[in-house]
């Protein structure tokens, strides 16, 4: 990643223009070519910089109005193996390990699960819990009750 | 939400090829017109059910976020979160049900500048903020399974 690759990604971090050619958009803002946005891009998308390209939805607005941050304490030595099953469900829109912090905090693994309603993200709780079998030693929803802001990514160079 | 919205949503949430006119590669896969597709995507996108269309970009690639939290008493919850929100650093501010009750995630261009967001936030309300980065990221990101019903 140079400075070109990162100011591509703050020129199009809020999304790609819905015009006929998007990318002379992108170009211009940048002082590249269309094409040498489109192949800087496609080397993104290669080494994984760039997980997707395509539509991103609201899940709130297409009624996914449940939305439960799971939380879980698993050993820290079978973390990274449970963290790979469980982020690879397609109930689950962001799976990490994070710090614990003790006493106030026990849990090292977050996994965001969205459903229509309490009901079926609990269902997909339980079936997080089934993967992690007797590893999951504690475990929480945590639901939102508000949503206070919410905007995207928006960085500037 | 009609057949055409429901296809892109389902089909074209990655695997958009990155060409100068995207729209007429999905349009030519769905078999209606690079401007049908313009128009629905533009209509999807006012009335809120896309975020957005384009790249989503793996997390800390260009800049650096954590997850924080506080534990704020019921009754001071709408001024800490209104601290919180004012902050430009932060593009998510949730109310969630824990005695830990404001979650939100702070964005800065490196980490000393989330530091400081954290820190200003801590003097600002008095209360401590835990700080929980990602260490590690284990979602296998496909885009999200919607069930229509």
């Amino acid at each position: 990643m140079d400075d070109l690759d990162r100011a591509i990604v703050v020129a199009t971090q809020e999304g790609l223009p819905l015009s006929l050619r998007p990318y002379d958009d992108v170009a211009r803002s940048v002082g590249l070519e269309p094409a040498d946005v489109i192949n800087r891009m496609e080397k993104m998308l290669k080494s994984g910089v760039i997980r997707r390209n395509g539509v991103v939805p609201n899940h709130y607005a297409l009624g996914y109005k449940a939305n439960g941050m799971t939380v879980w304490d698993v050993p820290d030595d079978q973390i990274s193996a449970l963290g790979r099953r469980v982020g690879a469900l397609d109930f689950v829109s962001h799976c990490y390990h994070r710090p614990r912090h003790l006493p106030d905090w026990p849990y090292n693994l977050f996994c965001m699960v969205h459903g229509r309603d309490h009901e079926s993200v609990e269902k997909h709780t339980r079936q997080i819990l089934m993967i992690l079998g007797d590893a999951a030693r504690d475990h929480r929803i945590l639901y939102s009750t508000r949503i206070l802001k919410k905007s995207g990514l928006r960085l500037v160079a | 939400m009609d057949e055409l919205d429901k296809k892109m949503i389902d089909g074209f949430q990655r695997g958009v090829p990155l060409v100068e006119r995207p729209y007429a590669a999905i349009a030519e896969k769905l078999g209606v017109s690079e401007d049908e597709v313009i128009e629905a995507l533009k209509v999807l996108k006012e009335n809120g059910a896309l975020s957005r269309v384009g790249a989503v970009f793996k997390p800390n690639t260009v800049g650096h976020s954590t997850l924080a939290a506080m534990a704020v008493e019921p009754d001071r919850l709408e001024d800490v979160a209104a601290v919180v929100s004012n902050f430009d650093a932060v593009n998510h501010n949730y109310e969630r049900e824990h005695r830990l009750n404001l979650w939100f995630v702070v964005t800065a261009t490196d980490s000393q500048g989330v530091q400081q967001v954290i820190e200003d936030i801590e003097h600002m309300t008095g209360i401590k903020v835990l700080n929980l980065p990602m260490l590690e990221d284990y979602h296998l990101d496909l885009g999200f399974d919607l069930q229509w019903n």
